[in-house]
């Protein structure tokens, strides 16, 4: 039971963490597609500034309690998949000096440079979480000891890349709704429009990787010996069509929200069907991680699941504070004063 | 080469480099809540231009923190998976509960700082830089807390092949955590205050904003003081604890081979590179190491000898990291007496500041000969007595962290290039104009 409910909020704590970066990281991918100049520019970086910091935090918890709560499957998981997560871990400091280095010295060229840094720096975890995760749904080649037989590159399989590209979707959809929130004139007509497009794309890639998962992965094995579970595929459906409604009507924050909603539910959605993995061996049934042959002891897992309960909704209300605090569209008159 | 001797190295290499920053953050967030509390108070405008200099430097530096610190995390399981999986029960607890409880607080508090300047009342405003100054303690608490742990490990039992966790209380309130907590942080503050003296000194010999960095350099200084004189007085208790809890560490610190009462002190001694042995003793002092480790002249030591050679930490690195370590420390100490009795004649002493200026990068380097002394001085051991390093390490290939090396190496060495740029720029630049409106 104890082990269940971990892997429930280990869900929830990954979930939320793509619910949140994945905007900064997809706003980033497309600020030099959306940004004609250099105070659009500036808008994107100001409607990112005071948010991606503490949403990174998200993934030092997912990690954090990876360790804590499975340290086995954390220790497996993270030397199996050492090269991939080295790749993101580089990538994700690059986007945190770039933002960083970005406004310090007023000079062009220096600025493209941490730009172009920029969208490699969140591209790069995007598509690489989704490579990454895919992978995990589908099973990859530990051995009895926990030790990794496989190539790196085999990784980048068709349901891998598909990961890949389906994580790089969404974030790009959901950062594209964020601008749209927090901007005003040309700059949110051009990100409006940009949703709406994505949107359509996504409407054929969300049933594609559905059915790539039916036939790729064990995922759907739980939801058809317990069919009542459907609800959580379907709750991913009906906040996607809520969120295309939201952006015909151009209510920016409420399809923000929806995005959101299918962004959780899709990981609630793959961690449910995991269950009760949470690394599945795609050498032999037997060598899979579960939440049973590596979890910590009972005592550590009261311990931590205290501590979570009494924070993490302590974290939820201060930094929906924040969220609330720097709610309005961003002004010209906001920018100078609003940088690092 | 081989996949351990790399992951050491990778340790090495993004742990230095990262605790390059972590420290300025700890302090030097402090000075800053202090700088803007006094603003509040009195309504200096002054104060507040001294807020927003030291904040874009503490900003800058927080950031290339936070990046660096992520790699640290990761590192465990990526490098270390086989003391992930032992020790995780407890070690990774330690670092969620870091996570949630500070990490969180300090990464969502320094934007609203940063951001919010127009949109929160200035009260208000300072008291989100004492939150991020508090959640950076906390972690740094809980960090230290989880090191301790490898260093002296309590409130466990070995079951199912690994270590689990019987008594939370007992691995948070140990003195080793304590102690090293204190330590850590008193470090921290001495460095901070001696990079916004070194910094103010700069200016104050350049004579440009006169007011603004002598205030500067006297809150630092008076909080430097206290920092410096606390090190010393309670590295002494560490190294007391530590003779009790690792005996074979605080051998190695001063190069004592053979157990013995009235263990002597030599003025001058340098081990052998055999790690059997000094190369050079020189000026005897009996009872001097017994009185230092255990309070009492007559009191036995025990030397490495006692330990078998593979058992034994290198000793010549530590030996000397700490000799650095506690020379500093003491010279640290003395500037700031002698500093305390110049506060108020700094701008006609100027030998004094230009020492000041200069001994900005000493801090640093006494910060890291402390972790040299500290993950040295344990080997070669990873947990105490408990499991080796050797046998820590993750079955990957060489080839793997071969590659993560290189790129770390020269990743940070940009960064850090870069940061250090962009740090220089700003202080030469100095506080921005102070009309009220521009404020």
């Amino acid at each position: 039971m104890l082990e269940t409910i971990w892997l429930l909020l280990w869900g929830l704590l990954w979930g939320i963490y793509f619910m949140l970066d994945g905007f900064d990281l997809g706003l980033a991918i497309l600020l030099p597609f959306l940004a004609k100049d250099e105070q659009e520019k500036n808008t994107i970086y100001n409607a990112i500034g005071p948010f991606w910091d503490g949403n990174e935090v998200w993934l030092v918890a997912a990690g954090g309690v990876t360790f804590a709560a499975f340290p086995a499957a954390y220790a497996v998981m993270f030397s199996s998949l050492y090269s991939p997560l080295m790749i993101i871990l580089f990538a994700l400091i690059l986007r945190a000096v770039s933002i960083e280095f970005r406004g310090q010295i007023e000079n062009p060229p220096w600025k493209l440079f941490w730009d172009r840094c920029l969208m490699i720096g969140s591209f790069i975890p995007a598509f690489f979480f989704g490579v990454v995760f895919a992978n995990i749904f589908r099973g990859i080649p530990i051995d009895g000891a926990g030790i990794f037989q496989g190539s790196i590159l085999a990784l980048f399989n068709m349901y891998g890349i598909a990961g890949g590209i389906f994580f790089v979707l969404l974030f790009l959809l959901h950062g594209s709704l964020w601008l749209a929130i927090k901007s005003e004139g040309a700059l949110m007509e051009r990100a409006g429009r940009l949703s709406r497009k994505l949107s359509i794309v996504l409407t054929a890639v969300i049933p594609l990787f559905l059915i790539l998962s039916y036939f790729w992965t064990g995922l759907f094995t739980n939801y058809l010996n317990h069919p009542l579970l459907f609800i959580i595929p379907l709750v991913v459906i009906i906040s996607f069509v809520m969120m295309f409604l939201f952006i015909g009507r151009g209510a920016w924050w409420k399809a923000w929200f929806s995005s959101s909603v299918v962004i959780v539910d899709v990981v609630l959605f793959a961690i449910v069907g995991l269950y009760p993995n949470l690394l599945p061996s795609s050498l032999d049934a037997s060598y899979s991680m579960t939440i049973y042959n590596s979890s910590s002891s009972p005592l550590t897992l009261k311990i931590m699941l205290a501590v979570v309960l009494v924070v993490l909704p302590l974290v939820v209300i201060y930094q929906g504070w924040v969220y609330w605090l720097f709610r309005d569209p961003l002004s010209e008159e906001d920018l100078p004063h609003e940088s690092y | 080469m081989d996949a351990l001797l790399l992951s050491r190295l990778q340790f090495a290499v993004t742990t230095y480099f990262h605790f390059l920053f972590v420290p300025l953050t700890l302090g030097l967030s402090i000075i800053v809540a202090i700088m803007e509390t006094l603003y509040v108070k009195r309504g200096d405008h002054d104060y507040l231009r001294m807020t927003k200099f030291w904040g874009k430097i503490l900003i800058i530096n927080f950031i290339v923190g936070v990046a660096t610190g992520l790699t640290l995390e990761f590192q465990f399981g990526t490098n270390w998976s086989r003391y992930s999986q032992y020790v995780g029960d407890i070690f990774g607890s330690l670092l969620a509960i870091e996570a949630t409880t500070a990490f969180f607080m300090e990464s969502v508090f320094i934007a609203v700082w940063v951001f919010g300047w127009k949109k929160l009342s200035p009260r208000l405003h300072a008291t989100i830089i004492w939150l991020v100054a508090g959640a950076s303690t906390f972690s740094a608490f809980w960090i230290l807390v989880a090191n301790s742990w490898m260093q002296h490990p309590v409130g466990y039992v070995i079951r199912n092949g690994r270590a689990e966790l019987t008594d939370f209380f007992a691995v948070v309130t140990q003195s080793y955590s304590i102690l090293t907590f204190l330590h850590a942080t008193a470090a921290a503050y001495i460095l901070s205050g001696f990079f916004v003296m070194g910094v103010s000194a700069y200016h104050l010999l350049k004579k440009q904003h006169v007011n603004i960095f002598t205030q500067s350099f006297r809150i630092a200084l008076s909080f430097t003081l206290i920092a410096s004189i606390f090190a010393v007085v309670e590295g002494h208790m560490h190294g007391a604890d530590l003779a009790e809890k690792q005996p074979a560490k605080l051998a190695a610190l001063e190069s004592v081979w053979e157990t013995q009462s009235y263990s002597p002190l030599y003025l001058i001694a340098i081990p052998n590179l055999q790690n059997d042995g000094n190369l050079v003793e020189f000026g005897r002092i009996p009872g001097v190491m017994s009185l230092l480790a255990h309070h009492s002249p007559s009191a036995t030591v025990t030397g490495l000898k006692d330990f078998p050679k593979e058992l034994r930490p290198p000793v010549l690195p530590v030996f000397l990291a700490f000799r650095l370590m506690v020379g500093m420390g003491v010279l640290f100490m003395l500037l700031m007496i002698y500093g305390w009795f110049r506060r108020d004649k700094l701008e006609s002493s100027p030998t004094f500041l230009k020492i000041m200026f200069y001994s900005i990068p000493l801090p640093y380097l006494v910060c890291l000969a402390g972790w040299t002394v500290t993950e040295v001085g344990r080997q070669p051991w990873i947990v105490y007595g408990l499991m080796k390093t050797s046998d820590a390490v993750s079955p990957i290939a060489t080839s793997q962290v071969g590659l993560s090396l290189i790129a770390f190496i020269i990743t940070y060495t940009l960064i850090g290039i870069t940061a250090f740029m962009v740090i220089a720029k700003a202080v030469r630049q100095g506080p921005a104009p102070g009309e009220k409106e521009d404020l």
